[in-house]
């Protein structure tokens, strides 16, 4: 490391040698026949690449390993990576940058220093913690994002954070991100430009959703050793522990639950009951396999290098990968549904008096002509406004109905209105006169 | 970096950014204001601010629990509509499909679970629990195996269960509507 510190090719950055990036630069010095436009072949998009471009990596497990390694390789200078677990011992068959030294330490730092005295000149900022403990600026520093989650609930969190950060009068709010997912043999990449393309949660009802059991089948005819482990923990331990919360990360819950599965298991002469395997089930761990994780990333990181440079067409907008028999890919453009929760949906401006009452704004919403809602139902990002239906909730709100809006929601403030003419909601902004 | 900014569409450029509210507390806002229960369903919220904890009453019209008032308990987290609402029924009821713990067996709570379907898509599946128990299915397996053996017995020891009765040596909750 020393020895390429000090060895370099006239240019400033630190740890550059000659011919370092020869192979990437072969993409980068010259336009090809579907570069974009605005390429800027040679030094101007090596510098973007390497002086300035800052991306962010939500993720440092199995995915985030391999995406860590390959941006750094590919020439990312300046990295940042957020994850909020430790090291487990059960990481290291396929999280290559832990050593079993660092069982116990947070993932984000260990990964993040293993990069930097890997390859060097570059920097790579860890945070330990959760994604939701950052603001708007902070995601708003980064130009691109890479996510590499096992959680449904955390991309869902991202996606709408990233969608939200939208500004209309500021392009640089727009933030790519990139995501990317694995199970078993299968897994996905895509690309979604937020209020551009097809957002996370315009394809929520495509996922696959964990294998859930019958009920009654964990009750009376378990067959398999992951109906014993269900059978301890839907219907055991409510019974036996009534409100105490299960904590899937707690050991001794484990414990408990593993012998309890183990006795329901020799009851019915059911083998394979393992504590692995509890873990497994209670975590909802999906199996994954090294190989898959390594696609999945690199993937991930061929559509971030080409989205950050614009050397070459990228991903539009979901590439899925199906090797669970033979090896079959699909590529295609997921289209935005335009009654997306997160990315659809209609925003209108409304400029009211002061004085307006809900019951005013209400009778407006009903009878303007480009609007024209039935029975719509109103709240604020905190509070509920009027709503038409439970009949104790329309009786509890019914109060507001005679109160001004000025009351009720803040000058510039959101309205979330839903009503069934409505395919999901419509969001107002509401200015005061 | 691509220019995506050209990609934008002008009409956007008039909307404002979107609001903070959750996905998830969004769609149980549009669930629950659309909600259309008959007369024998009636959801009670402890604290009507809190949409994410509220009860169910079921009171049957009809069938072989007419003249009982099963209260289920709804709790949804942030992750809805992917996950599921979890549901349990507050009494101890006699019921095939439903156990002493108040565990239900509905294909549409777990299994079978799918962000396209709503809380009323749930209810009238727990009201239909009701009206045609299920003996399939069982979670009480003692009143799976009466209703298939006979269907009478079972009729009466539905009726000594609502009024809080013993069954087979098991005491049921009270539940019937006085
Ligand atoms: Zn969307």
């Amino acid at each position: 490391m020393a020895a390429a510190a000090a060895q370099t090719n006239g240019s400033a950055i630190y740890g550059d040698w000659p011919g370092r990036y020869f192979h990437v630069d072969q993409v980068l010095d010259r336009p090809g026949p579907r570069t974009d436009p605005s390429f800027l072949a040679g030094d101007g998009v090596k510098k973007f690449l390497r002086e300035e471009c800052k991306i962010l990596v939500i993720g440092a497990g199995g995915l985030g390993c391999e995406i860590l390694s390959n941006l750094a390789l590919l020439g990312f200078k300046d990295i940042h990576v957020i994850d909020m677990d430790t090291i487990d011992i059960s990481n290291l068959n396929r999280q290559f940058l832990f050593r079993p030294k660092d069982v116990g330490q947070p993932k984000a730092t260990v990964a993040a220093e293993f990069v930097m005295k890997r390859v060097p000149g570059v920097k790579v900022t860890p945070y330990f913690g959760k994604i939701q403990d950052k603001d708007d600026d902070y995601y708003m520093q980064f130009n691109l994002v890479i996510c590499g989650l096992d959680s449904v609930e955390a991309r869902r969190w991202m996606n709408a954070t990233l969608v939200n950060l939208v500004d209309p009068e500021n392009p640089e709010s727009l933030k790519p991100l990139i995501d990317g997912g694995t199970e078993g043999f299968k897994g996905q990449a895509r690309v979604i430009l937020p209020t551009v393309s097809s957002c996370y949660e315009c394809s929520l009802d495509m996922l696959n959703k964990p294998t859930a059991f019958p009920i009654c089948t964990i009750a009376n005819t378990p067959r398999l050793p992951e109906h014993c482990i269900e059978w301890a923990s839907v219907l055991e331990w409510p019974r036996v522990w009534k409100d105490k919360k299960m904590d899937t990360d707690d050991p001794e819950h484990i414990g408990w639950l593993y012998n309890v599965a183990a006795a329901r298991a020799k009851e019915f002469k059911i083998e394979g009951v393992t504590w692995s395997l509890t873990q497994g089930v209670v975590k909802n761990i999906i199996p994954a396999i090294a190989s898959t994780n390594a696609i999945i990333a690199a993937s991930c990181c061929n559509e971030a290098f080409k989205i950050a440079t614009s050397s070459a067409a990228y991903l539009n907008n979901y590439f899925m990968l199906i090797g669970t028999d033979g090896v079959y890919s699909y590529t295609f453009e997921h289209e935005r549904r335009p009654e997306c929760p997160v990315c659809g949906g209609e925003s209108v401006e409304l400029s009211i008096s002061r004085d307006w009452t809900v019951d005013r704004l209400i009778e407006m919403l009903v009878e303007k002509q480009d609007i024209q809602i039935k029975k719509p139902s109103l709240s604020t990002p905190t509070k509920q406004i009027y709503f038409q239906a439970p009949p104790q909730l329309e009786e509890a709100t019914r109060p507001n109905l005679e109160k001004r809006v000025s009351e009720l929601v803040p000058n510039g403030g959101e309205v979330t209105v839903t009503a069934s003419s409505l395919p999901f909601s419509l969001s107002l902004r509401i200015t005061f006169i | 970096m691509i220019k995506i900014w050209s990609m934008k569409k002008n009409e956007d450029a008039a909307a404002k950014k979107k609001p903070k509210t959750s996905a998830a507390q969004i769609r149980v806002q549009k669930d629950l204001t659309e909600l259309d229960l008959p007369s024998t369903m009636k959801t009670n919220f402890p604290d009507a601010t809190d949409l994410l904890n509220f009860t169910l009453t079921i009171t049957p019209d009809e069938g072989m629990y007419k003249g009982g008032a099963f209260v289920f308990s709804f709790v949804i987290n942030t992750n809805y509509p992917h996950d599921p609402p979890k549901v349990k029924c507050t009494q101890k009821i006699y019921h095939p499909n439903v156990d002493l713990e108040g565990n239900v067996c509905l294909n549409i709570l777990r299994e079978d679970w799918k962000p396209v379907l709503n809380l009323n898509s749930v209810m009238v599946g727990l009201q239909y629990l009701f009206l045609e128990p299920n003996a399939d299915d069982p979670l009480n397996k003692e009143a799976a195996e009466d209703l298939r053996r006979d269907r009478d017995q079972f009729l009466a020891n539905v009726r000594s269960s609502l009024k809080g009765g013993y069954v087979k040596g098991v005491s049921y909750d009270r539940v019937a509507v006085s």
